[in-house]
């Protein structure tokens, strides 16, 4: 062998051994909201203390991101570590053995700090199947200085008739200042699950204890007759296809009077980069009707019972929502900018609630979440602004599909009631319900 | 007899042709310019046009947040690959349909067309599990391989069409002079039919490089090509516009750059041989 | 005047396509034809059973079906028309003498670079929403009311976005088409008194039939399964109203894991596919010749 080679050789087994020999990567899928954005600039704590950790990001849409990671979950792909999901996925995946447990996380995990409904949403027989990142519920936004105006006070949480009168009386619409601005776009995450929230609160479940679907019911036909009426009257023209963001750029372009939509919005629009009306929202607990409107939704980040790094994807969900990594978003960009909405330790420290104004109606909106009891009447679900059966998602839609026909004016009421259960009368069927 | 073309001809043609020209570009002109206001501007209206604060932090934030250059490799790599290949498969079998047609050679064709039917969501769940099997999910050369198969028809169909145009006189010549299958194929015919095969080559890449479907799901992160980059800015909670338009001018640009440059290639391909 | 020699190299050429593409087909789509008897949910796995044609006769029977299948034509039909209209004038226009040529082509191709995605949610956003968009902002600019296009139009506005994206293609074809156009030809139909009318019927139709032939062809091959547009831009609503046939095995299959539906509408619409294709070839197959 010539020097030049033993020394070619010397190098490489010294760059072997440099190499630590245990180096994982965990692939991490996530959804591209701003916490999660956030969260991918702040991960030096966490690989500074676990230099073998590598982590790679897939960051997608959030319907992309489903479709994604329920494919490669349920074929047994294996190409994620750690998956985000909503608290509509956890359950039934749990249920099939799809997650893994989320046990012995550490001795300062504190799972008993995270907020009750969100906990018992993600929890399968006392067993913790993903740890919340981040949490939210709905609440009503709204225009202080639109109400002064009109001589209203908002009250803590409104009834719809409240709402449905100020919404009439502040608006101007020769000057496009709309007074409620509400989610119409077809899907099952965008219109139906303010519809389904809403309805839940006249009284309206989806199914009966037999799993039978109700839209023929007295219930149904007030709130969707409210709802299509109420947009008609005080709300912007195309709302049968807006979602969230093009009723976000409305709320802060200042032509919403009224908003009800998740609590996120909130910190959207009370930035002044954004929002032009940053300094005049006011907020709300969602109306009631019969009862509360209710909505929980929790993005979690759980680890699929796939996964070839199950220790490391542990460590990494523990620290991603841990309390420690709040205090890191607190410090490194203020408290308003901390994931909201999972543990009652953040909405307990005094900092949180002077950065935060909307701190409290969040805290006191998911505290008033009953997953198993969104409505008046017993139902066989669990859910508040969806349905937790695998189904929803196709059903949710096409039901969405007609009920935002109904708001644009190309079919009646009833006309958009009678094809709803038709198609869930239908879905239900195929779907072998009873079951 | 030259034609002599009046001045005032001319100018009005221009401009007609300038004011619809810009009026088809005008999207992709909004398109750019907002990736350069700040979010709020982006959804200001009334719209703002030129006037308002350009900034450069939707490229920084895009830049920050995602590989944008690896992104990138995978999509040339992805695209050209696909292309070459096709290539490499469909010229021998469009010179065969071409200049040796048998009584089938057009069923043959519609088939392979057919081929291209089949709505890529039924198939979605097959090729996936077909994929987990082999080991081939978030690999590029997966992604690759599928690609030029689902191009394949439009590449065969393409070259047949511009084989066509070429007078096979020509070729039948070079046979008479003794020149091998080989020698026919890579110095007579290839020469002639080098502006049809650069089109095709253009379109190919183009539609490998849009493709946004199966680069969605069948890659991850490794192969992940700019389609995905894209896909991950379009959010649904939260304004986005001034980052999206940020994140696909950066994915169009190189291929519009593309398109300059091999502008006459492709108007000369297109000409189906017959530049007399 | 071929050998059998050369007959049987030729074969040998097309094999490899041939063998490819079959295996492309045949592997997917016999799985695919399988998981349609079956009734094979991705979120309940193991409890796949044979269930005949009941998959099929669910998807026929859906109250969308008639709906998505005619909207499908349209699509198809009216991005055809405006593409190969609009293609054929926008070719006559460039093809005349024009300064600056080379970037009037590059900005009238680009639409084409755009990814469907992207371009749907411009048009959507920037310009067709009645509160902030753009056309709504030039009709409030001259006193009318803006139409809200997505709701009231939304098979139309669909049909828009897609033809302005198929537009360059269709123009680069035909344009090039246009230019192998023998100008003698033209000259003395000129001299024979032919106006600018009788000119284009009789020497440049016919000269761009061939074109126009392979656009159509290309054309309803990727407009049979647009579906990037609609997911971006209404869902397929208000009501059924923008859905297709690709949209309608997403929304109903594909979006609730059930592959078995999802692999019965896909057979469903690729039998419905090969009957519009046969037809065209009937009709325009013949200027292939």
């Amino acid at each position: 062998m010539t020097t030049k080679m033993r020394g070619l050789l010397g190098a490489c087994a010294l760059t072997a051994l440099a190499v630590p020999a245990t180096a994982e990567t965990l692939t991490i899928a996530t959804v591209n909201n701003g916490d999660m954005i956030r969260m991918q600039k702040m991960t030096k704590p966490f690989t500074d203390a676990n230099p073998d950790i590598q982590l790679e990001w897939v960051t997608l849409e959030e319907n992309v991101l489903r479709q994604r990671v329920t494919t490669d979950i349920a074929t047994k792909g294996g190409q994620y570590d750690i998956v985000t999901v909503g608290n509509y996925e956890v359950p039934i995946w749990a249920k099939q053995g799809w997650l893994m447990p989320l046990e012995d996380m550490g001795a300062d995990y504190d799972a008993d700090d995270i907020l009750p409904p969100i906990r018992d949403g993600l929890s399968l027989d006392g067993k913790l199947y993903a740890a919340p990142f981040y949490g939210e519920s709905a609440m009503i936004m709204y225009r202080k200085d639109l109400f002064e105006k009109a001589g209203l006070t908002m009250p803590e949480r409104p009834t719809w008739d409240f709402v449905f009168d100020a919404a009439r009386k502040i608006t101007d619409k020769p000057n496009e200042v709309y007074g409620i601005c509400l989610r119409g776009k077809a899907g099952w995450g965008e219109n139906m699950a303010f519809i389904t929230s809403m309805a839940a609160s006249y009284g309206a479940p989806w199914f009966d204890m037999d799993w039978k679907p109700q839209f023929g019911s007295e219930a149904w036909k007030k709130a969707l007759t409210d709802y299509v009426t109420i947009l008609t009257e005080a709300g912007p023209p195309g709302a049968s296809s807006n979602g969230f963001n093009e009723n976000l750029a409305l709320f802060q372009t200042g032509k919403c009077g009224m908003w009800m939509d998740a609590t996120v919005a909130a910190s959207f629009v009370s930035n002044p980069k954004e929002s032009t009306v940053a300094d005049k929202v006011g907020y709300a607990l969602a109306p009631e009707g019969e009862k509360p409107a209710m909505w929980l939704w929790a993005w979690t980040l759980a680890v699929p019972a796939s996964t070839d790094a199950p220790d490391a994807a542990k460590k990494f969900v523990g620290w991603a929502t841990s309390k420690a990594y709040t205090e890191q978003v607190a410090a490194a960009e203020g408290w308003a900018n901390v994931p909201p909405g999972t543990r009652t330790s953040l909405y307990e420290n005094p900092e949180y609630q002077k950065a935060a104004p909307f701190a409290k109606p969040t805290l006191d909106s998911i505290m008033s979440a009953d997953l198993k009891n969104p409505t008046t009447v017993e139902v066989p679900y669990i859910g508040t602004q969806w349905v937790g059966i695998p189904e929803f998602q196709a059903l949710g839609t096409a039901v969405g599909q007609q009920f935002s026909a109904a708001l644009a004016g190309q079919a009646s009421v009833d006309q958009a009631l009678q094809m709803a259960q038709q198609i869930a009368e239908r879905e239900m069927a195929k779907a072998g319900y009873p079951k | 007899m030259a034609r002599r073309v009046s001045d005032r001809r001319r100018w009005t043609f221009t401009i007609l042709a300038w004011l619809v020209a810009l009026a088809i570009f005008f999207p992709i002109l909004w398109t750019i310019l907002t990736s350069f206001k700040s979010e709020a501007d982006a959804i200001a209206s009334p719209p703002k046009f030129l006037f308002f604060d350009w900034t450069t932090e939707n490229y920084a934030e895009v830049q920050a947040r995602s590989p944008y250059f690896r992104h990138f490799t995978n999509s040339v790599v992805i695209s050209i690959g696909s292309t070459l290949l096709g290539l490499l498969i469909a010229i021998p079998a469009a010179w065969s349909m071409a200049f040796q047609p048998g009584k089938r050679t057009k069923d043959l064709l519609m088939w392979m067309l057919s081929t291209k039917m089949m709505p890529a969501a039924g198939v979605l769940i097959p090729m996936y599990l077909l994929f987990r099997s082999s080991g081939l999910l978030d690999t590029r050369f997966g992604i690759t391989f599928v690609l030029m198969l689902i191009n394949l028809p439009i590449i065969i169909w393409m070259l047949y069409t511009y084989f066509r145009e070429i007078p096979s006189e020509i070729l039948e010549a070079a046979r008479m002079d003794g020149a091998s299958l080989k020698n026919e194929i890579v110095h007579v015919l290839t020469p002639m039919a080098v502006p049809g095969i650069a089109s095709t080559m253009l379109l190919n890449v183009i539609l490998a490089w849009n493709e946004a479907f199966w680069t969605l799901n069948l890659t991850t992160s490794k192969a992940a090509p700019l389609t995905t980059f894209i896909a991950s800015y379009s959010s649904p909670e939260g304004l986005f516009y001034a980052k999206l338009s940020a994140a696909s001018t950066m994915a169009i640009a190189p291929i519009l750059i593309l398109g300059w440059f091999s502008q006459k290639q492709l108007v000369r391909g297109l000409t189906f041989g017959a530049v007399k | 005047m071929a050998t059998r020699h050369q007959k049987s190299l030729a074969r040998l050429m097309v094999a490899p396509s041939v063998l490819l593409l079959l295996g492309w087909m045949i592997v997917p789509l016999s799985m695919t034809l399988w998981f349609s008897f079956q009734s094979y949910n991705l979120l309940s796995p193991g409890m796949e059973q044979f269930i005949g044609f009941t998959n099929y006769k669910y998807f026929l029977s859906d109250p969308a079906f008639w709906t998505a299948m005619a909207n499908t034509l349209m699509i198809v039909g009216g991005v055809l028309a405006i593409t190969v209209i609009g293609g054929v004038v926008l070719a006559l226009l460039l093809d005349q003498p024009i300064m600056g040529q080379g970037i009037v082509r590059i900005l009238m191709i680009a639409p084409f670079f755009i990814m469907p995605t992207v371009s749907a949610l411009v048009w959507k956003n920037m310009f067709m929403n009645p509160v902030n968009g753009l056309f709504a902002w030039m009709a409030k600019a001259v006193g009318a009311q803006p139409i809200d296009f997505l709701a009231q139009y939304p098979l139309m506005s669909i049909i828009l976005i897609v033809a302005w994206q198929w537009l360059p293609f269709a123009t680069l074809i035909l344009l090039t088409a246009l230019q192998s156009l023998d100008s003698e030809q033209m000259e003395a139909a000129e001299m024979d008194g032919a106006g600018a009318w009788s000119k284009f019927t009789h020497l440049v139709l016919p000269h761009l039939s061939r074109a126009i032939t392979v656009v159509i062809l290309i054309e309803t091959i990727f407009l049979l399964s647009v579906f990037a547009e609609i997911l971006v831009t209404t869902n397929g609503g208000p009501g059924y109203a923008s859905t297709n046939l690709t949209f309608l095995v997403y929304s109903q299959a594909l979006l609730q894991y059930d592959v078995g539906g999802a692999s019965a509408g896909g057979i469903v619409a690729v039998i419905l596919a090969n009957i519009v294709a046969i037809f065209l070839m009937r009709m325009i197959g013949k200027t292939l010749e």
